[in-house]
């Protein structure tokens, strides 16, 4: 065997069945394996395509993403997705190309230190320079990837080491002799918890995306409930709790609900679960934020405890099992008042829009609320679209949503929704997008196509980078600069050119038979909705205020 | 902000002193000298890091360092009862004049004189950061040409070896 069918065999050990790549000539050992394995080899377009599928298949499976690209340019071009991934913990083995061990160091072809340029953004990476060692190198990689808080790890591949003739593979036993993962919290620490919650007045839960990934929706449930807990979320944490619950809140922060905020604001105990207090959520203001509360952080991560604000009651450990041990301590606090206040402020400021008639971002999304079925998943790009998703989406499920939370990548929605599609061939995939996010990825659009995906795209067109338009409409008097996309492409005929169904939507009347027919075709469609540049994300945490500073109440 | 010696215990690989020379540099915090060495284990090497840190940042320090894969273990040995040492080689200017006048002066701080040549003078001198500026300080008017010192490091007194602190 070559180094390059042990790496497959190892794969295969990991039940990987799916890798997004793009081959190179470091690859060719590889490539040719291939053609033997079981492992399916999704052919992308550009290299930050594969990472990004890999990534959304990731999110939606919860299994480990497997991306390829060769050495130099194709793995540099991974580094926006790697980086992407990193921030919003998703469990990915990046398998990167390298030249020959021999010219290693000595600016040969295609050779960049990727794993240099990686560190800050892997939770660990390989270099390998012995094929034996692949097997234990692979599942290290894998258990590294998936297990305490979630992260990429990158195995960079010398060509000679792919070609190595291995007789024997060295033991695939792990040394990973440091590495600690944090599974019950402290018992101690749990029944203070219990205590705090009994004891509160105000209390409110702050749920992020480390609920979605220790799989502890079943329990944040049964506390919920149980003590009849208010819960906001982080654009992370949407479908830990269905957005129609009546204890559910909605999304926090600076865009999030005025009742959320002014809840986290008002509280005088808070449940952080599986949260880091990005500075989306706390205004970048941790010693302003939740000044009146207890604070309870529990992450999986202990670097995490502590880094933004102080907590009272720290639990470094897996959300599912603490929350478990906490269910039978459980003493339901008396809170009536709170849910009065709390149902004043929803009462006072609802979500809302203008029905006009006109074609608003909130139209589109209700109608593939009901177009699309419970089940379907919304992948979405980076901008405004992305933020009246949060906001009005009817997220029922946890793993419904797949968005770049941490670094906002646009781009990331198209090659995301691949994955998506390819990890659930038989859910709606809705991509929603915009026409700025979907030009810087859109050579993706080949590769559902090629491989048959029918992931519905639904583009919200208004001809501007609408966030940072907002922006300068808001806080610079509309000295509108770079924001205008001029020269944007007929979509519907782009569409077209690559073999897909497209239909461009200019009415709202035409919104929904439009979105009916899409979910019904068999293919991909590509559905151009022209909106306003003038449409905004309200409400809208005023930039550098407390997050009680919110215009568009 | 109080200064910091930690004693970071890592595994002997290649790439180790990058991950965590860049994670402090990445996360801003302030590291004053950093200083790495074989230890009595092979595959184990022990890097003594001082830091100026409030005790959050160092809190932060240590939980991020501690998330490297190939760190073993991190001790803060601030506070304990501490040998600290620091190397330092010192090239001076010397010519016969001034010769007695800086052998007195190395005398004076126990160093010693590693090489002589008719110009200049190599001084090696081991002991407190302290002690090794105040003998900076002494041969400056000499004309120092240049300075190499290995950063600090740090054991502490008893039987008890950091790693099972």
């Amino acid at each position: 065997m070559n180094g390059a069918e042990v790496l497959l065999e190892a794969l295969e050990q990991e039940e990987v069945e799916d890798i997004f790549g793009y081959p190179g000539a470091v690859l060719l050992a590889l490539l040719d394996a291939l053609l033997r394995s079981k492992i399916r080899h999704i052919l992308v377009r550009h290299e930050q395509g594969a990472v990004h599928a890999a990534d959304g298949y990731a999110r939606v499976n919860s299994k480990v993403g497997v991306c390829l690209a060769t050495s130099g340019p194709g793995a540099t071009n991974l580094v926006t997705g790697i980086a992407n991934a990193y921030m919003d913990s998703i469990p990915m083995v990046i398998l990167t190309g390298q030249v020959s061990t021999e010219l290693l160091g000595t600016d040969s072809f295609q050779e960049a230190d990727i794993t240099g340029i990686t560190i800050p953004i892997t939770k660990h990476s390989y270099i390998v320079k012995d094929a034996a060692q692949l097997p234990r190198i692979v599942k290290e990689a894998f258990y590294l990837a998936r297990t305490g808080r979630p992260g990429p790890v990158l195995i960079d591949l010398p060509k000679d080491i792919l070609n190595q003739e291995v007789k024997k593979t060295a033991s695939s036993k792990m040394t990973l002799k440091n590495y600690k993962v944090f599974g019950k919290g402290n018992t101690g620490q749990i029944e203070e918890f219990a205590k705090s919650i009994a004891n509160s007045l105000k209390p409110v839960i702050y749920g992020g995306g480390g609920i979605i990934w220790a799989g502890a929706t079943g329990p944040l449930r049964n506390l919920v409930e149980k003590c009849n807990l208010p819960v906001v979320s982080t654009l992370m944490g949407l479908g830990c709790l269905p957005s129609d619950h009546p204890n559910f809140l909605g999304m926090a922060g600076m865009h999030g609900t005025v009742t959320a905020n002014y809840a986290l604001d008002d509280c005088d105990l808070l449940i952080a679960l599986g949260v880091r207090f990005d500075d989306r959520v706390t205004s970048g203001l941790g010693n302003k934020f939740a000044t009146k509360a207890k604070i309870v952080h529990i992450d999986i991560d202990p670097a995490e405890i502590g880094k933004v604000v102080r907590a009272n009651v720290p639990i470094v450990g897996d959300v599912y099992l603490v929350l478990e041990e906490l269910v039978s301590r459980l003493v339901p606090p008396k809170i009536t008042q709170w849910w009065e206040q709390i149902h004043s402020w929803q009462k006072s400021y609802p979500l809302r829009y203008e029905q006009d008639g006109r074609l608003s971002p909130q139209i589109i999304l209700e109608s593939i609320a009901e177009t699309a079925g419970d089940d379907a998943v919304i992948v979405t790009d980076v901008g405004q679209h992305q933020m009246w998703v949060a906001q009005c989406y009817p997220f029922k499920y946890p793993r419904q949503l797949v968005t770049s939370g941490g670094l906002g990548t646009m781009g990331f929605g198209l090659p995301a929704a691949v994955g998506a599609q390819v990890a659930q061939p038989e859910k709606n995939i809705v991509l929603i997008t915009g026409d700025g996010s979907l030009q810087m990825t859109i050579q993706e659009l080949a590769t559902i196509v090629q491989h048959q995906l029918p992931v519905k795209i639904v583009l919200m067109n208004n001809g501007v980078l609408g966030l940072v338009r907002q922006w300068q409409k808001m806080f610079y008097d509309e000295r509108f600069s770079e924001i205008q996309l001029h020269a944007n492409p007929d979509f519907v005929k782009v569409a077209e050119a690559y073999g897909i169904k497209g239909i461009r939507v200019t009415s709202a009347q035409d919104v929904k038979p439009c979105l009916t027919k899409a979910m019904a075709y068999p293919g991909p469609v590509l559905m151009d909705f022209v909106i306003s540049p003038d449409e905004v994300v309200l409400p809208m945490v005023v930039p550098g205020n407390a997050i009680t500073d919110m215009l568009g109440r | 902000m109080k200064k910091h010696t930690l004693a970071v215990l890592v595994e002997n690989r290649p790439g180790v002193l990058t991950h965590i020379s860049g994670l402090i540099s990445r996360r801003a915090f302030n590291i004053e000298s950093i200083a790495a060495g074989y230890t009595e284990e092979a595959d184990t090497t022990r890097i003594t890091i001082i830091v100026e840190a409030d005790v959050i940042e160092l809190e932060q320090v240590v939980n991020q360092l501690s998330k490297l894969i190939d760190v073993i273990k991190i001790i803060d040995l601030t506070g304990t009862d501490l040998i600290h040492r620091e190397l330092a080689l010192i090239k001076v200017k010397a010519s016969s004049e001034t010769r007695p006048d800086i052998v007195d002066v190395v005398h004076i701080f126990r160093a010693r004189i590693v090489d002589v040549n008719p110009e200049t003078m190599v001084i090696e001198l081991s002991g407190e950061e302290r002690k090794i500026d105040a003998l900076c300080q002494m041969l400056n008017n000499h004309g120092i040409i240049e300075i190499v010192r290995t950063g600090k490091i740090a054991l502490s007194r008893g039987p008890v070896p950091a790693k099972d602190c």
